[in-house]
């Protein structure tokens, strides 16, 4: 099974290489240091945020308000920020990602408590809290000249050459691999996810399960939303607009299973990372970026299609193998 | 494979079928918290304060011209009842109204005629529905997933094409479709369209074979068919219709804005899902009905032209919208739970022992709270 999996994100891994050599092929700048490092950055908020979002996946169910949570973590710092200077910015990382917590616990309970599925749930709540951003900027921008150059900063300052939001990415990497693989809630998420009555019998209690990873999935989004408000140094209610769907496509890439119970955090990360060589790939080979979403689009198919197939086969093999 | 052993799970809902909003109860009370009559009442309710808001709400042009601002997502939300009902979801609805209006445009800025473009935006739905459906019955894929694929991939074709440009030459008489009256001038065409769409809807759900195969396929699949239900042609069918749906809006949007931009309908599947999911339609599978997503159509629809004629943004309209999804759904949950708690006292044999930990989500935690 273990060697199975690992094909997986190797065959991942190796289609993710071949398409780096080919687009280097056409424009040799791409294998560039630089353009490297800027693919990296650019990367990392899909990177993290697609790690909660796989949680989620993996127990069956769908977060469609990140990209809300984003929006709305950013422009309540930005505003903090705006309005409070003084306010040491490193703070708001923190605060970006309790606030995150706090309305990723609102979906947790709803789902929990409330017994909502979890598409439905957020697909409320990715209204209501898109809908507080405009209520707490009365529609207005907050632009980069409003905020502190500390605040600016925070995605951008260098460590050892490399940038914060890398760090703060590897951080949550590493985490999140520990806690998936050697932490029993990382392995009740798995259990649950794959079958959820044999692990309520096993004495997984689903309440928490859920709580868990939708908070999760929320915190690590309003993370996100304050070093992507920073980035891009400006803060609106269509922040990051449409971002919960790229976050779902790089799990569905990534290899995480729709059904629930099946993928890992080495799969998201390249499926992620996929995502950020073909969006910039585009520019340098020069299509139009009209055509991003289509491909986009294709790559998902293909993917899907892909690994419904190899997991039946896998299955086939498997039952073969026990002979029953 | 392993979708239908999820599908196993969730038919561990089905004591909610029986003992649920509007089920087996005949009684007076049953009646009157039926999910249809709460529905109802809502929609009276902001009626009364639409024509308190404005004295010239009940005017019946006025009223008649309100439903402009969502026939369109009424019609697509027909087909929705059937794919959710059956346990899938399509959120390429909104990508198919691109798409199919892309080729009405190109078709358009080629001189076709009205009848040819109809054509065309039916046939482009109709044909995109069909792939979703194929995709999704072909390889077992859940719908969900594939949807979101096409979903990039519908609007992205449009994006390509488009680029940042529109189409904006269509024949003057290709406008009726979706600004024009019927009979007297009055009722909008678009109306009359989604009436018809309305009736066939109900009409399968209720009086034929392929509402009760729905109905089966959404409680279990592997059940489904291993009773003879054709399990993946009514699949494919329902996404047909879905797609075929998107490409009816498509042309009555087209023509009510007279123009093709990339953006069109953007964010509509999840109004359509909202719509239906209202109406009192289980995300889970296996129970919903049409009455009561029209009343949700009219009740969503009137709601928000109430909040335009006090001038609230769309972003606080959706923080509203929002709320009374949650509220919706929850709402039935508590009275049912409630409920449940009496007949359990009186030794009713519903939420007997037995009953798997996940049975119907809420009702179930209620009782044992």
């Amino acid at each position: 099974m273990k060697r199975i999996l690992k094909s997986r994100e190797t065959t991942l891994l190796f289609s993710l290489v071949a398409l780096v050599l080919l687009v280097t092929l056409r424009s040799p700048s791409f294998m560039g240091l630089k353009n490297m490092n800027g693919i990296l950055n650019d990367t990392c908020a899909l990177l993290i945020v697609s790690l909660g979002q796989f949680l989620v996946i993996l127990i069956g169910g769908i977060d469609l308000s990140v990209a809300s949570v984003m929006a709305f973590t950013g422009m309540v710092t930005a505003l903090m920020n705006q309005h409070v200077p003084g306010v040491p910015a490193w703070l708001f990382v923190p605060i970006g990602a309790a606030i995150g917590a706090g309305l990723g616990s609102i979906n947790g309970g709803l789902v929990a408590f409330g017994g909502l599925p979890p598409m439905i749930a957020t697909i409320a709540t990715m209204s209501i809290y898109r809908g507080f951003v405009y209520v707490f900027s009365k529609g207005a921008w907050v632009l980069s000249r409003d905020m502190t150059p500390g605040y600016l900063a925070l995605p951008n300052s260098l460590l050892l050459g490399v940038t914060s939001m890398v760090w703060i990415t590897l951080g949550v990497i590493a985490l999140a691999w520990v806690f998936m693989r050697y932490t029993s809630s990382g392995r009740e998420i798995y259990a649950f996810g794959g079958n959820r009555t044999a692990a309520l019998l096993a004495g997984v209690r689903e309440r928490k399960v859920e709580m868990l990873v939708m908070t999760v999935s929320g915190m690590l989004a309003g993370l996100v939303g304050v070093l992507w408000v920073a980035r891009y140094g400006n803060a609106h209610s269509e922040t990051a607009a449409e971002f919960h769907m790229q976050t779902v496509a790089a799990c569905v890439l990534g290899g995480v299973n729709f059904v629930g119970g099946a993928g890992t955090v080495a799969g998201v990360v390249i499926g992620a990372l996929f995502f950020g060589v073909i969006n910039n790939a585009l520019t340098v080979v020069h299509i139009s970026p009209f055509f991003q979403m289509a491909i986009q689009g294709v790559v998902i198919l293909a993917a899907i299609v892909s690994n419904t197939l190899i997991d039946r086969k896998t299955q086939m093999r498997l039952v073969a193998r026990r002979k029953i | 494979m392993s979708g239908s052993n999820k599908n196993a799970g969730r038919s561990a809902a089905s004591p909610r079928l029986a003992g649920g909003r509007g089920g087996s109860g005949a009684s007076l009370a049953g009646a009157l918290l039926s999910w249809e009559f709460l529905l109802f009442l809502m929609l009276v309710a902001v009626v009364v304060v639409n024509s308190v808001l404005s004295v010239h709400f009940l005017d019946a042009a006025n009223l008649f011209d309100s439903t402009f601002n969502f026939t369109e997502k009424a019609i697509m939300a027909m087909p929705m009842i059937f794919i959710i009902i059956l346990g899938d979801i399509d959120i390429s609805v909104a990508s198919i109204i691109a798409l199919s209006s892309l080729f009405m445009g190109m078709a358009g800025a080629g001189g076709a005629e009205t009848p040819v473009l109809v054509a065309v935006g039916l046939g482009v739905g109709l044909l995109a529905g069909v792939f979703n459906g194929i995709i999704i019955t072909r390889f077992d894929i859940p719908a969900i997933a594939v949807t979101l694929g096409t979903m990039s991939l519908y609007r992205g074709i449009s994006n390509a094409v488009l680029g940042d440009k529109a189409f904006t030459t269509y024949p003057e008489d290709f406008g009726v479709l979706g600004q024009g009256y019927a009979i007297g001038g009055l009722v909008p065409w678009q109306l009359v369209f989604f009436a018809v769409v309305a009736v066939i809807a109900a009409v399968l759900r209720n009086a034929t074979v392929v509402g009760r195969y729905s109905l089966a396929i959404g409680n279990s699949k592997t059940a489904a068919r291993f009773s003879g239900v054709p399990v993946n042609r009514v699949r494919l069918l329902a996404f047909a219709a879905s797609g075929l749906c998107a490409g009816v809006a498509a042309v009555l949007l087209t023509s009510r804005i007279g123009s093709t931009r990339p953006n069109i309908a953007s964010g509509w599947e999840l109004d359509v899902i909202t719509t239906a999911v209202l109406g009192g339609v289980a995300i889970t599978g296996g129970r919903g009905n049409v009455p009561g997503v029209i009343i949700a159509i009219f009740l969503l629809g009137f709601m928000k032209f109430g909040m335009g004629v006090l001038n609230v943004p769309g972003k606080v309209m959706n923080i509203v919208t929002g709320v009374l999804l949650i509220v919706a759904i929850l709402l039935p949950k508590a009275v049912d739970s409630a409920k449940r708690r009496t007949s359990l006292r009186t030794g009713a044999r519903r939420g007997a022992p037995g009953e798997p930990p996940r049975a119907g989500g809420g009702e179930a935690k209620g009782a044992e709270g």
